[in-house]
């Protein structure tokens, strides 16, 4: 059989238009020179200029870049330390409903999480801004960190911090000095993974945040509201860039790193 | 010419042991891994707890180490309680069976890293690793990782680990389990060695019974929590103290009958119209007591002629004949339905052998060649 038969070619490129041609067309129109989205006007870069004029844009961005790195740190060390507790207690009695707790929020409608929050805030007086925005993106990002971690914790030898114990570490240090070093790869994803929720996060940020402090996604959506400027399109643009950017990068490291890994292990089987 | 003094410390009252197990009780949920145990260790032994799987070996040793804690009873060691100390405070290092070397850090760091958790300053942690490093020759891996180095390796590198602080006591968890046979063989004899160099006491858990018999001063023998038989090598061999260990420990051939005493002589009538076995025994067996007679199929002999001296003769016929090369093991049948193995070594080549398949044969040993065992 070939393996470009017209059959295979069809179905691929039918497959691959459904997922990104939408995307494409609006990359194409965010070089548009008119200010009609939808009419093309020959090329141009202006509107990343305008872009970058843009003070509410701009500070929007900087909001949701705060929010992202203080939310996702947070929810990495509390999901960190959830995951080791669950995973290294063994069997005890109300295991399942702890860890059912742990993940319920996973599967919880983001509207409910959101108003939740919102109502907790207004009750305990807290104003709403950055502040409020880190806490329930934590909340919620914190239960992704800690399923990462965990299934990685379970194929995690414990042996490996016994020996640690047994060779004079305090627990504290065993886990500083073994376990932590040894599990950082799903520890780093699990931040990447609550990075990347905080920043492409609407409902609950539009809960939980108030007029002096707005995130970008909030900042596009309420744009798109009064009607599609081709300015985010240009900037709609640059975030899939950063997003595609981060992936390649992602998978290029992992790659690598696997690839050392099997050259050092032939060197060890040559002697 | 003055005698070499024998290391048996066991044997003297005035020695006091390193590690004492009193009355120690271990219990998982309603499982009773260890039941009521009492066992004596002594400085510079190298010890082995030898059972089949789940018979409590890895618990005994786990509360050694300080990582399970115990139910009833006292672990001593150097006369200190160790019930409530934890395992980075006792001075026990432990070599754990799957290695539990750290990944992320070299072979060098590996070593370092219990010395580096103690007050000695730099010059003297390098003096140490390197001594370690020439004791196992890794001298010219010290900068790889656990993984770019072979299986044989890592075991060295655990090893040179555990040994790092000179514990006064070494626990090893089933050392030689990931080794291939004559890697492993070759790695005992290493083991006696450092152990006899560095002075250290060695507790070793594991199943394989000849690798127990090769590199302990004492065996310890192990059932269902019980200890069944504890001594050293050769007596647990020559003198088994129950079918069970007999059984355990190498090959065996196994009579059950009744027991007549006269003297230090026993008979054993063990089947209608046979003849009854003669063994010797240090015991008194009551007259009709149910009792086993066990013996190796090294200490019978066969052949093809009626033997005139043998204190015990029985006829048979070859049932099968298992060629190893340096030995065979014929199985005879008796007319009884039972089948006693008999072990010799091939002196002469195999197309020189006079006995064969189906042959009527004659197996015969002396009354002290087995024992009599009443369980």
């Amino acid at each position: 059989m070939k393996r470009f038969s017209w059959f295979n070619v069809t179905a691929l490129t039918l497959g691959f238009a459904f997922l990104y041609l939408p995307m494409i067309i609006l990359v194409i129109y965010s070089f548009n020179e008119s200010k009609l989205v939808t009419v093309w006007a020959g090329f141009s870069t202006k509107w990343y200029g305008e872009l970058l004029q843009n003070e509410a844009f701009l500070n929007a961005a900087w909001v949701t870049i705060k929010v992202a790195v203080f939310s996702s740190t947070l929810a990495t060390i509390l999901g960190t330390m959830a995951a080791y507790v669950l995973v290294r207690a063994g069997r005890f009695k109300g295991r399942t409903l702890f860890s059912g707790m742990i993940y319920a929020p996973l599967v919880m409608p983001e509207v409910i999480t959101g108003l939740s929050l919102l109502l907790l805030f207004i009750g305990i007086g807290l104003d709403r801004g950055v502040l409020t925005i880190v806490l329930a993106h934590t909340t919620f990002a914190m239960c992704f960190v800690s399923v990462v971690v965990s299934s990685r914790l379970v194929s995690f030898d414990n042996s490996l911090e016994e020996a640690a114990l047994d060779l004079g570490c305090t627990p504290l240090q065993a886990f500083r000095l073994v376990t932590l070093p040894i599990i950082a790869p799903a520890v780093i994803s699990g931040w990447l993974l609550a990075f990347t929720l905080s920043l492409d996060d609407l409902v609950i940020a539009s809960f939980t945040s108030g007029p002096s402090a707005t995130t970008l996604p909030i900042k596009i959506f309420s744009a798109v509201r009064l009607g599609v400027s081709p300015e985010i399109n240009a900037l709609s643009t640059i975030m899939i860039a950063i997003v595609t950017i981060g992936v390649i990068a992602a998978s290029l490291i992992s790659k690598q790193a696997s690839l050392r890994q099997q050259r050092d292990e032939q060197a060890a089987a040559r002697g | 010419m003055a005698e070499q003094p024998v290391f048996a410390p066991w044997n003297d009252p005035s020695e006091k042991p390193l590690i004492q197990f009193q009355n120690v009780t271990k219990r998982f949920g309603d499982f009773t891994a260890i039941d009521d145990l009492t066992l004596d260790i002594f400085e510079k032994e190298f010890f082995a707890l030898l059972g089949p799987s789940g018979c409590g070996k890895t618990t005994m040793m786990r509360m050694l180490g300080g990582f399970e804690t115990v139910t009833n009873g006292t672990i001593k060691i150097a006369g200190q309680d160790m019930n409530k100390v934890p395992p980075n405070k006792r001075p026990v290092n432990m070599m754990f069976q799957s290695y539990a070397l750290f990944p992320h850090l070299s072979i060098y760091e590996n070593i370092a890293f219990g010395l580096r958790r103690t007050s000695m300053d730099k010059g003297a942690i390098d003096a140490r690793i390197a001594e370690m490093l020439k004791l196992t020759r890794l001298e010219k891996f010290a900068r790889r990782k656990p993984h770019q180095i072979s299986g044989g390796q890592r075991q060295r590198v655990a090893l040179a680990r555990s040994l790092a602080k000179a514990p006064k006591l070494l626990l090893l968890d089933e050392p030689l389990g990931a080794l291939d046979k004559k890697l492993r063989q070759d790695t005992q004899f290493e083991l006696m060695d450092i152990q006899e160099k560095t002075g250290t006491t060695f507790v070793i858990v594991t199943h394989d019974q000849e690798e127990a018999m090769t590199v302990a001063s004492r065996v310890a023998v192990m059932d269902e929590g019980l200890i069944v038989q504890v001594a050293t090598p050769d007596a647990i061999y020559e003198a088994p103290n129950s079918t069970y260990v007999a059984d355990f420990i190498g090959d065996v051939n196994i009579i059950e009958g009744r027991a007549s005493q006269s003297g230090n002589k026993t008979k054993l009538s063990w089947a209608e119209g046979q003849p009854n076995i003669i063994g010797t025994t240090t015991r008194t067996f009551e007259t009709g007591q149910t009792c086993h007679f066990a013996i190796r199929p090294e200490k019978v002999a066969i052949s093809v002629e009626e033997p005139t001296k043998a204190a015990n003769k029985l006829h048979g016929k070859i049932l099968d004949i298992a060629y190893l090369g340096n030995i065979s093991t014929y199985h005879v049948e008796l007319p009884t339905g039972h089948i006693i193995k008999a072990q010799t070594a091939n002196t002469r080549r195999l197309a020189r052998r006079t006995m064969t398949w189906e042959d009527p044969v004659w197996i015969s040993f002396t009354d002290t060649a087995g024992v009599l065992l009443d369980r």
